[in-house]
């Protein structure tokens, strides 16, 4: 049943230009940043062997690539999960769902899974540009490896938090508005200070759970942090699904 | 044989408002029971509880015997349900749509293509197929709200307004198949079209302001009325006030009366009085408490006419 809404779903994204024009717009900056860093590792090669640093270019296009990529992507995502729910509201065909032999959960985690569909796609399409450096040297691929692995959670709590949102509104730019307010919010909460008092705010941050990540550390603490706020979303959008049914 | 459906006091409130007031009913299989009411009488809103689109505040609701609240999977499999706006998605073709459905329905890969033949043919969708719903006509689009409603081949069909916005062809043709449905299922189906009802519906159910005030026949014969046609002029018929056991005249056009009689008196009294006086008697029947007459008094309680 799950994948039954999901299959739908992920029709419908790939039906209309939606899907691919993000995923399009979203390769064309990955790949242009990308390009950028090359460059700037190539003037800074010589120097590098010279002094005969550590850094290479795992450190210097990669890290530098997901950084700034999990940052664009905090852009395009929202317009992707804006429509999930809000759009079965307003046309309607919520109630084709809510009528048949489906639960809450088994809905939202279909609509869910369509979303992970995508940015399995897209991470896939991300994945491929430091690959095609393998072409000419060598790489660490257990970070590049770790890199991906956080960026897939940081992709699955955006898609998690714009699903939950959708839930919330019936107008598409409202929820797309409210993920990009959530969503930046989270990214930088941990701007406030770097005291001691502040580490409440460190701890909530999107961002000082995924940089470890690209320095090839996988520690439980972020994985955990990751997860929560999925199943906090996934959560909390089951219950939206049911307290409209109820009409609260 | 168990009721399809059996709704007891069920109630529903927006906020403040209540919507639904403590209904009860039955639907037996078998039966096409006709729901009335006039706008913002609660219609749409006991559809949906039924269909489980919308949680009750209180009240129960059992489909074929399992309960809505306490088991819904297995209670919505018995049920098909077509909302007042058809719940389509614009971008899919029919046949993809009713495939989704099929599948939504718990209809296992093998049997869906022959679940969507069956719904399209039975709604005459046949050429359809490979249309986009979002193309469609409306009248088009109700039928393939209609083939979703009927995919799965449910006991229970649940339709809001079914033939709105379809031409009379449609229509009657839409009537044909809510017919052939019932043999063995029970259809709750909702419409302001009256006429409709009589002609499709064994009973009917009005609602009013939340409440059930009517529940029972699509027309009900009224023994102690007399409809008649003479043939003599107006202006001679004055002696009908004056026959023994008549009550009440009322002048429907100048050959045509309504009699209410007192309880004694028989039809064949009336006739042979009638007779007597020299009235040419075109036509004697009792009269019929019809469908709007019904509506007409539980909605609004005056006397009509």
């Amino acid at each position: 049943m799950i994948r039954t809404v999901a299959g739908r779903e992920l029709r419908a994204l790939f039906l209309s230009p939606l899907a691919w024009s993000l995923l399009g717009v979203a390769m064309l900056i990955l790949a242009w940043l990308f390009l950028v860093q090359i460059e700037s590792f190539m003037q800074l090669q010589p120097k590098l062997i010279a002094g005969a640093s550590e850094l290479g270019v795992t450190d210097l296009v990669i890290a530098p690539l997901f950084d700034s990529g999990a940052m664009i992507l905090l852009l395009l995502t929202p317009l992707l999960t804006m429509r999930l729910l809000c759009d079965e509201y307003r046309s309607g065909t919520i109630r084709l769902l809510f009528s048949s032999p489906l639960s809450s959960t088994q809905i939202v985690l279909g609509k869910y899974l369509a979303v992970l569909g995508v940015f399995g796609l897209l991470l896939l399409l991300a994945a491929l540009m430091p690959l095609s450096l393998l072409l000419g040297g060598a790489l660490d691929l257990g970070r590049l490896a770790a890199a991906l692995f956080g960026l897939g959670l940081l992709l699955a709590c955006y898609g998690a938090i714009g699903l939950f949102l959708s839930s919330m509104t019936e107008q598409p730019a409202v929820a797309a508005i409210s993920t990009y307010g959530l969503l930046l919010f989270l990214w930088i909460v941990n701007l406030s200070g770097t005291d001691d008092r502040s580490s409440l705010f460190e701890w909530l941050s999107l961002s000082s759970h995924y940089r470890p990540f690209l320095d090839g550390v996988v520690r439980s603490g972020d994985l955990a942090y990751f997860l929560l706020l999925i199943a906090g979303s996934l959560l909390m959008t089951i219950h939206r699904l049911e307290s409209r049914r109820r009409g609260d | 044989m168990a009721a399809l459906i059996h709704i007891e006091n069920l109630s529903r409130y927006y906020g403040d408002h209540c919507a639904v007031a403590g209904i009860n009913f039955d639907l037996q299989p078998g039966e096409v029971l006709g729901f009335l009411g006039p706008n913002g009488a609660g219609k749409s809103t006991t559809m949906q509880i039924i269909s489980g689109v919308l949680a009750p505040s209180s009240g129960s609701v059992r489909l074929d015997g399992f309960n809505l609240q306490e088991d819904p999977v297995r209670a919505k499999r018995t049920l098909g349900y077509l909302p007042e706006v058809p719940p389509l998605y614009p971008e899919m073709r029919v046949d993809e749509y009713l495939r989704y459905c099929a599948r939504l329905h718990q209809i296992g890969t093998s049997d869906t293509d022959r679940a969507v033949a069956r719904a399209k043919e039975r709604c005459g969708l046949k050429p359809m197929g490979s249309r986009v719903i979002g193309n469609l006509s409306k009248g088009y689009q109700q039928r393939v709200g209609i083939a979703q409603a009927i995919i799965h081949n449910p006991r229970i069909i649940i339709l809001d307004e079914p033939t709105s916005g379809l031409d009379p062809n449609q229509v009657r043709e839409i009537r044909t198949l809510i017919r052939d449905l019932a043999e063995e299922r029970g259809i709750l189906l909702s419409t302001h079209i009256l006429p409709e009802v009589q002609s499709l519906c064994d009973r009917a159910l009005i609602l009013y302001q939340g409440g059930l005030v009517y529940s029972g026949p699509v027309s009900q014969q009224q023994r102690n009325r007399l409809l008649i046609t003479l043939a003599t002029d107006d202006a001679e018929n004055g002696y009908l006030t004056t026959l023994p056991g008549v009550l009440q005249v009322e002048p429907l056009s100048p050959h045509q009366f309504r009699l209410t009689l007192s309880d004694k008196c028989s039809p064949a009294d009336i006739a042979e009085a009638i007779v007597k006086h020299g009235g040419q008697l075109c036509e004697l029947r009792t009269d019929q408490d019809d469908l709007e007459r019904i509506f007409t008094q539980a909605t609004l309680g005056g006397r009509v006419q």
